[in-house]
């Protein structure tokens, strides 16, 4: 069993979710705690990608197999299908093109869970509305001129993409203030969302 | 030169990559730790060019600490409480491993009839080491700059004798710029007249002098220009004001003079020769069909060894690119890989110096 406790909401569903003894390739793996509790509890054998090398250097301490890398030029080395899940949490919205990133997460995996910050929450388009000016909220807390965030997304902007490039949404996931609320009004209500694809 | 604490002697001959074999090889090592009864917890150190077996113990000629000192000892990053670490004079070499100032078996020095070797007939030695020293799988393989290469090639040609395999600094092939410095270093030796197309091992005079200028044009390729800017700037030497003559009047002049004239005390010339010339010829790749992928296929996924990769930002003799290289041909041949570029200012030499990052890297992943 993988300990989910300690995990943000979206990755403690994608560690409940993966199945015990897959290969997973973890895009923008951060400090490799996904990867820790699936390797752990599940026997996964488990890759990253990381573009910050101190938090490399503590995926290595901590024994992960983890490559300083960037998403956007690095993926295209991994041979096709070698993976079973394709991990990209939190990531597809600093992407250079989100839909080619898409395209090769299910070129590398069979499929992929995809989390990123809903910017049609009720909050942030009240920002936007009565000041004038891009959200900062808890969520996504930097200004529009620090933010690695460069391509603004909304739910529905997700499940457009995903019908454009013939990809099929399995299962989806929504998540306000830490914790998972149902899909009604999920474009409103949702702070960020999980999506679990397939070619 | 002093006697090396352990010599085997190679019970067959060791096959070189230039068609040729030695009889009677023999390499010389130092180990450091206990090996565990199932012979579980060998790791292999390899060693750079002008390195040697002296790892943590004092070198017998120079007096100096080993030259990875402060990554291996009890409670270091390589803990050689844990660990029973095990460090061989390359052959080519001249600290205890036959190279060209050995005997041949005529009795006379082999000098420049002893053959060319490769990366991977130093990688031969070492492994008819680990055979004589009943060693079946290493915990570990590890090496930075030409250690880095040996490290690779080992999991390249052996993929079964080392579950890990760490390589710092280093790169699977030499580019035109690194044979193009080495050859700089080979020409000064060659030009010098007591080189004597290196039949000088009778003589009272060896080729110091050509030695000496291919140590400084090399060490110069071991340093970030930040870094000599930062130690040497454009100071003086013992004097306030420029000589209009030719002596060592800047600091950094001064500086490489020493480096150059303190190396011929503990280094052949011939050996020089033999292993810039092994660096020169590496190319993994083309070892195994020109692709790189396929000099790992024995690493994919589930079986094999756990690589990484680690480089420095401000390492210009190999740099990250040669690493990353790497590390993609891995990633195609599906091996466990990790990889960090480090920052560190003092290029290639800094995987010898104090970058506590590096102390983290190396003991998370030879523990983990």
């Amino acid at each position: 069993m993988v300990d989910a406790s300690t995990l943000r909401p979206d990755l403690a569903v994608i560690a409940r979710q993966v199945p015990a003894g897959v290969r997973v390739l973890d895009i923008g793996c951060g400090d490799g705690a996904l990867m820790a509790a699936l390797r752990d509890g599940k026997q996964v054998d488990a890759r990253g990608i990381e573009i910050d090398g101190a938090l490399v250097e503590r995926c290595v301490a901590r024994g992960l197999s983890v490559v300083q890398g960037d998403a956007d030029r690095d993926l295209a080395f991994y041979p096709d299908g070698a993976f079973d899940v394709a991990i990209l949490s939190q990531t597809l919205q600093t992407a250079a093109r989100p839909d080619k990133m898409l395209a090769e997460l299910l070129r590398v995996g069979r499929r992929a869970f995809v989390s990123f910050p809903n910017f049609a929450y009720w909050r942030m388009r009240w920002a936007l509305l009565s000041r004038g000016r891009m959200p900062v909220t808890r969520h996504l807390p930097v200004t529009w001129y620090e933010t690695e965030n460069i391509h603004h997304m909304t739910v529905r902007d997700f499940e457009e993409l995903a019908r454009d490039l013939g990809i099929a949404i399995e299962n989806r996931w929504f998540f306000t203030r830490e914790r998972e609320i149902g899909p009604s009004g999920a474009n409103w209500r949702a702070e960020y969302a999980l999506f679990e694809v397939r070619r | 030169m002093a006697a090396p604490s352990h010599t085997y002697t190679l019970p067959q001959p060791l096959p070189l990559d230039g068609g040729q074999a030695i009889e009677g090889a023999a390499i010389a090592y130092e180990t450091y730790g206990e090996l565990a009864a199932d012979k579980s917890n060998a790791i292999l150190v390899c060693h750079a060019l002008t390195g040697d077996q002296y790892l943590a113990s004092p070198h017998p000629v120079t007096g100096k600490p080993g030259w990875w000192e402060r990554m291996v000892g009890p409670g270091k990053p390589i803990d050689t409480s844990r660990y029973h670490v095990i460090c061989a004079n390359v052959i080519g070499s001249c600290m205890g491993s036959t190279g060209p100032a050995s005997a041949a078996p005529d009795g006379k020095p082999w000098a420049m009839r002893f053959p060319v070797i490769t990366v991977r007939d130093m990688v031969r030695g070492l492994v008819a080491l680990l055979d004589g020293l009943g060693i079946e799988r290493l915990h570990a393989v590890v090496g930075g700059s030409m250690g880095g290469m040996q490290a690779l090639s080992l999991a390249a040609n052996f993929p079964e004798r080392a579950a890990r395999v760490l390589a710092i600094a280093t790169t699977a092939r030499h580019s035109a710029q690194n044979i193009a410095f080495h050859e700089v270093g080979r020409q000064a030796i060659m030009a010098d007249p007591n080189w004597r197309d290196g039949d000088y091992y009778g003589h009272d005079t060896a080729p110091d002098a050509g030695l000496a200028v291919a140590r400084m044009a090399a060490h110069i390729t071991y340093l970030s220009e930040a870094g000599l800017t930062e130690k040497f700037g454009r100071r003086l030497q013992d004097r306030d004001a420029k000589s209009f003559g030719f002596d060592a009047d800047f600091q950094v002049e001064s500086y490489l003079r020493y480096q150059g004239s303190g190396f011929t005390r503990r280094f052949d010339a011939n050996s020089y020769l033999y292993i810039t010339r092994a660096m020169d010829y590496l190319d993994i790749a083309e070892e195994h069909g020109g692709k790189l992928a396929d000099a790992f296929a024995g690493h994919a996924m589930g079986k094999g060894a756990r690589f990484c990769l680690v480089s420095f930002d401000t390492d210009w003799l190999y740099p990250t690119s040669e690493s990353r290289h790497v590390v993609h041909a891995l990633n195609a041949a599906g091996a466990p890989v990790s990889f960090v570029e480090l920052s560190a200012p003092f290029g290639h030499d800094s995987f010898l110096l104090d970058v506590p990052p590096l102390d983290r890297v190396v003991k998370g992943f030879l523990d983990g």
